[in-house]
């Protein structure tokens, strides 16, 4: 599919990326015995009912007690099995930041955390149901992995490396149904950015929903003005985060811009920031929520609000480049 | 698998004693730490590691030991002590009690000490963990091959989250799983009537779906006749309330919260001694 393709939502499939967790880790199921899914009471919302309706038995229902969830999932793992929590981001590792800390990070407990509704791109629920410091408070925790999959496709294959991986992972996932960009077979591998387009002037670095809009954005800009060249990365992980593709862009380009659904302060662009005035300094902006809550709405009026929209992107990219 | 020692009850009684007084010397040469609740629970690790636990100190993760599950890590210098006396690591090493480099942390860790199960000191979470064990122990088809033993104190009684965990045993009755509350009555700030009261813990327990017995923390015929009763429970997991003395054993700290987290000087500590040797 060639990048102008993209621009016509229409012409793409769209499916929740949340869903593609739940289905990647119910095909998981099949080969892995050793696998068991929880849930607080959110077993279709967070998409864990694939895995539920197709093995019972390693279903665990625990009510709406994320807390508890996540102590009887380090003591799972603990006794050999590899848990998988499906919950609200908000509640899975908001209101359960340190259980987390002391009963799966600490211990170095493989439990893979499946977080939907990240972001303001959560829409109608409003503000409280809408993480937006996640990548923060999850990033700073020591042997925890932190990824934010695109789209559906990448969500699937985010599922399958973390069980790979043995270790703490927490997996951002968006509610509603967006536009399936990569592919099924995309490879996709912990700790490596996708660059989805070269270029040479500016460097934007994308996460989870925004990379879609930052494609629009990057491909809109092309057909206005030939002139600007702008290099895509697709950082689906956060931590760790891949130095080498972000340093060797950054040299290239000379400016960075970072677009997150998610507060500017600690989030994906900090963690940029920290990569680059380490080793590379330069002029950066980060787009995302600065200091705000969200609010009810749809989501694309939500994303166009905070500014991480295409138009939001678009006009970011051509004032830091003139 | 079988417990190594399998002490009789006098022989428990003597054990006690003289784990008492290591740990009063671990904790004055540490300087810091707590000491009247590892003193009140003197007793039961004893029975448990001389007696009631299954395990085997050459082979520390054999699958089908029993696991003792330490809740409120904070009473760790009585795990460290009953454990360096069952063979674990030498008794010289409880001097490194929180020390730099030391294997006996502050609060338990399990990437330093092997044979501690879980690391732990943040209240509430315990019974969770160990809640999430007994599961894996069914789903992995060793449910009868082994126990799975929570230690909590009565003050985390007062986390939600050990009520969450007390919902999901009984749901999924959890019957090789049985908690013991370290019911001393006194945390930081003052007893735990005051601070906030627990009463009925007896009722509460009973209305959660729980097997619930009661039995004198200190008394080790008592010890061993409700733990081993709770052992047989089947369909459903059994709560016992432990009424310990805190400090039991040393005139000066017995039943005084003041003692809930500090360490006696040395002079207090050859008190102490000069008391227990007194009793031995």
């Amino acid at each position: 599919m060639l990048l102008k393709d993209y621009l016509d939502e229409e012409k793409l499939e769209k499916k929740p990326v949340r869903e593609g967790a739940g289905v990647g880790v119910m095909e998981l199921g099949a080969e892995k015995d050793d696998i068991v899914v929880l849930t607080a009471d959110v077993s279709s919302s967070a998409r864990a009912n694939f895995f539920e309706e197709k093995y019972p038995d390693r279903f665990i229902q625990c009510g709406v007690a994320e807390q508890n969830m996540a102590g009887i999932a380090g003591g799972l793992a603990y006794n050999g099995m590899r848990p998988f929590i499906f919950a609200y981001s908000v509640f899975a590792v908001g209101r359960n930041w340190e259980p987390i800390r002391t009963t799966i990070a600490y211990p170095n407990n493989p439990v893979v955390i499946c977080a939907s509704h990240a972001g303001v791109a959560t829409g109608e629920d409003g503000a409280t149901h809408q993480m937006t410091e996640d990548i923060a408070i999850m990033r700073t925790m020591p042997n925890m992995t932190v990824l934010s999959p695109a789209d559906y496709n990448e969500a699937r294959l985010a599922v399958k490396a973390a069980y790979e991986l043995k270790a703490p992972v927490y997996i951002r996932l968006i509610r509603g149904a967006t536009p399936i960009f990569t592919k099924p077979d995309t490879p996709f591998k912990i700790g490596k950015a996708r660059v989805l387009q070269e270029g040479s002037d500016v460097t934007l670095i994308a996460t989870g929903i925004t990379v879609y809009e930052a494609l629009q954005a990057v491909e809109e800009l092309r057909i206005e003005n030939q002139e600007l060249s702008v290099e895509l990365i697709n950082l689906h992980t956060i931590k760790p985060i891949d130095k080498e593709t972000i340093i060797a862009s950054a040299k290239k380009t000379g400016k960075v811009i970072t677009v997150e659904d998610h507060q500017i302060e600690g989030g994906m662009g900090s963690a940029v920031a920290e990569v680059l005035s380490e080793n590379y300094p330069l002029p950066i902006k980060r787009l995302g929520l600065n200091n705000s809550f969200g609010s009810t709405g749809d989501p694309k009026s939500l994303l166009a609000h905070f500014g991480i929209n295409r138009d939001g992107i678009k006009k970011a990219i051509i004032s830091f480049t003139s | 698998m079988n417990n190594p020692f399998n002490y009789n009850i006098d022989e428990l009684k003597k054990t006690a004693n003289i784990i008492r007084q290591d740990l009063i010397k671990m904790l004055v040469e540490a300087g810091s730490g707590h000491t009247a609740g590892p003193l009140g629970m003197a007793d039961i690790f004893t029975a448990f590691y001389f007696n009631l636990l299954r395990y085997d100190t050459k082979d520390i993760e054999n699958p089908n030991r029993d696991r003792l599950i330490l809740s409120n890590g904070h009473i760790c210098p009585i795990r460290y002590t009953a454990m360096a006396h069952a063979g674990f690591f030498e008794i010289e090493e409880l001097k490194t009690f929180r020390k730099f480099n030391t294997r006996l942390e502050g609060h338990p860790s399990i990437h330093s000490l092997p044979g501690l199960e879980t690391s732990s000191g943040p209240l509430g979470e315990g019974l969770s963990l160990s809640s999430g064990i007994a599961l894996a122990s069914r789903m992995r088809g060793e449910e009868n091959d082994y126990n799975i033993f929570c230690l909590m104190s009565d003050a985390e009684q007062e986390e939600g989250m050990t009520w969450e965990a007390a919902m999901f045993a009984s749901k999924y009755k959890l019957s090789n799983l049985i908690g013991i509350i370290d019911y001393n009555n006194i945390q930081i700030d003052g007893k735990v009537e005051d601070v906030m009261p627990l009463e009925p813990i007896v009722d509460k327990y009973k209305a959660f779906n729980w097997s619930v017995m009661e039995m004198n923390g200190n008394d080790m015929e008592d010890i061993l006749n409700t733990i081993n009763k709770a052992i047989e429970v089947k369909n459903k997991p059994t709560m016992i309330i432990a009424r310990n003395t805190p400090g039991k054993g040393v005139s000066m700290f017995e039943n005084n919260y003041k003692w809930h987290g500090i360490t006696p000087n040395k002079e207090q500590g050859n008190n102490a001694l000069r008391e227990l040797q007194h009793n031995a």
